[in-house]
């Protein structure tokens, strides 16, 4: 499923970052080569503008520095970072694989959680971290994103959580898959207490993330042109051995088909997140 | 070692094995089939209706494989489509609202990765499967029958009971895909199908499900009846409990808890 995101023709996955290293330009100012446009863009007119290049493409963001971006300064206090997944199958080569991406990234896991204000707004806050192994959901992952929304029950406030996922961890096998119902059976709970959570999805949310937590929301929204989808694009293509549609699996193809509610391109997030928010303070209720 | 965990994947892939049908029609008394999702179509992949266990009326739910070639391709070889997950849920809340229990059999290498299958929202069917199922009122039994593919097996599996038979497998990918992906080569499967602790023997121990079924007689009179009766048995201790929701949430909030460190 999810994992076959993964069997994506390299060139889609080159813009992860994990490959697209910045290049030095002579004058000494490094540069990334965005995968849209193919233009070179000085990394500081990258950062002063969240890593968006000026043709609209959305790079792929750390979760602590998308927290900056969304959390009102100063106001983010993480919460359950000792959560880290264990090695449960004793499965070959996972425990050194997350041990380099720990040291890599600077994360314990691939999601960052905790309570944050947002436009003033109090609110629980889950970031998925695309640089731990893609984002991909094991036992700690799905603990992690359980307990945030039993949180969010308990102090009875709303959730926003941003996606991005190539699924299930496969080296942790059946417990990955049981996250998926173990995450869904959390925001159920949190739904039923008449709570508000708002998932964005960014690039790529796929798999058992998108059979779980990142379709479950009240209002779906989705960065321009993200990957969307259940099964990985290379996989279906070899199946039905037919070619894809254009824009197939984009965020804009998912909202035409109606899975989600709005685009929201990066620099109105916070403003259009706060705005919701506050529409759901609960001062309005009947 | 490797061999013997691959040799269970084969023997859950096999035509001959009975398929989610061969469940409903010997176990069950006056099977009634009800089609469609009521939103797109009806997904022959996904069969469900009412039926009588015993002199109890149940919702019966199957993934169908089907045995014959004709009959494979006609159900879309038990890969279902999301109107056929919509269609099981459908079905599951129609039963709790007239207070039956719910019993799910499931054989399915994984949801059906298609272009029409994205379109219709894949994910989210199965996302709201998952999330409806942890609050239905009624008892859910799941059988896992044959092959347990990923999130497409487990939107017909969030149960107070989880029973596998002997050997069928559970698994969050198949053995190739997990190969391919990392070793990419597809032909270690069978060291990714050790790897993965995907028979029923590594579910059990995992905690992921209850009970382990003889496959003894496997297809006759004699297992259909030792089925029925530990569905019948189960269903009448799952129905006195008072708990049921709230048992049904800690069951997947306690699995796989020694998998995570916290600090």
């Amino acid at each position: 499923m999810a994992l076959l995101n993964f069997l994506k023709p390299k060139n889609q996955l080159e813009e992860g970052g994990r490959t697209a290293a910045p290049v030095q330009r002579d004058d000494g100012e490094p540069e990334k080569n965005c995968p849209n446009c193919h233009k070179d863009i000085p990394l500081s007119r990258l950062w002063a503008n969240d890593l968006v290049c000026p043709c609209g493409h959305h790079f792929r963001m750390k979760a602590r520095q998308r927290i900056r971006m969304i959390a009102d300064k100063g106001s983010f206090r993480e919460l359950f970072s000792g959560v880290k997944s264990d090695n449960p199958l004793n499965f070959p080569g996972y425990k050194d694989k997350v041990e380099t991406v720990r040291a890599a990234s600077g994360e314990t896991e691939a999601v960052v959680c905790g309570t944050a204000m947002i436009g003033k707004q109090k609110c629980c806050l889950f970031v998925m971290e695309p640089y731990f192994m893609m984002g991909s959901m094991g036992s700690a992952v799905g603990e992690k994103i359980t307990l945030l929304f039993e949180y969010a029950v308990k102090y009875r406030l709303p959730v926003v959580g941003f996606t991005v996922s190539g699924g299930a961890r496969m080296q942790e096998g059946l417990l990955s898959l049981m996250q998926m119902a173990k995450t869904s059976a959390a925001v159920k709970r949190h739904s039923d207490a008449g709570l508000l959570y708002i998932a964005v999805l960014t690039d790529p949310t796929t798999g058992g993330v998108t059979a779980s937590f990142a379709m479950e929301a009240d209002i779906i929204l989705a960065e321009p042109n993200a990957t969307v989808g259940f099964a990985g694009a290379r996989v279906i293509e070899q199946t039905t051995k037919k070619a894809l549609p254009d824009g197939f699996q984009k965020a804009e193809f998912v909202l035409e088909h109606g899975f989600v509610d709005s685009i929201a391109p990066r620099g109105g997030q916070k403003k259009l997140l706060a705005e919701l928010l506050k529409m759901h303070d609960g001062r309005f209720c009947l | 070692m490797n061999t013997a965990a691959f040799e269970r994947v084969k023997l859950a892939r096999d035509s001959q094995r009975p398929t989610g049908l061969d469940y409903i029609r010997n176990i069950f008394d006056g099977f009634i089939e009800l089609h469609g999702d009521r939103r797109f179509g009806d997904d022959p992949a996904i069969v469900g209706g009412i039926a009588m266990l015993g002199n109890l009326p149940v919702t019966v739910i199957a993934i169908e494989k089907g045995h014959t070639a004709k009959e494979r391709s006609f159900c879309n070889f038990g890969a279902p489509n999301p109107e056929g997950y919509r269609k099981a849920l459908r079905l599951m809340k129609q039963a709790e609202k007239f207070g039956r229990p719910v019993i799910c059999f499931v054989d399915t290498s994984g949801a059906y990765c298609g272009v029409g299958a994205e379109k219709r929202g894949q994910g989210q069917a199965i996302a709201e499967n998952l999330m409806e199922m942890s609050t239905l009122c009624v008892p859910i039994i799941s059988v896992l029958i044959g092959e347990g593919g990923s999130g497409g097996a487990l939107a017909l599996a969030v149960a107070d009971r989880v029973w596998m038979l002997q050997n069928s497998v559970y698994s969050v990918i198949s053995p190739e895909g997990c190969a391919s992906i990392l070793w990419k080569n597809a032909a270690k499967a069978e060291t990714a199908a050790s790897c993965l602790k995907l028979t029923a023997e590594d579910a059990k121990s995992l905690g992921v499900i209850e009970k382990i079924l003889s496959e003894k007689e496997i297809g006759k009179s004699e297992f259909y009846d030792r089925i029925r009766a530990l569905l019948a048995k189960e269903i009448e201790e799952l129905t006195e409990e008072p708990e049921l929701v709230g048992n049904r949430y800690d069951r997947f909030r306690s699995i796989g808890r020694t998998a995570v460190v916290k600090e």
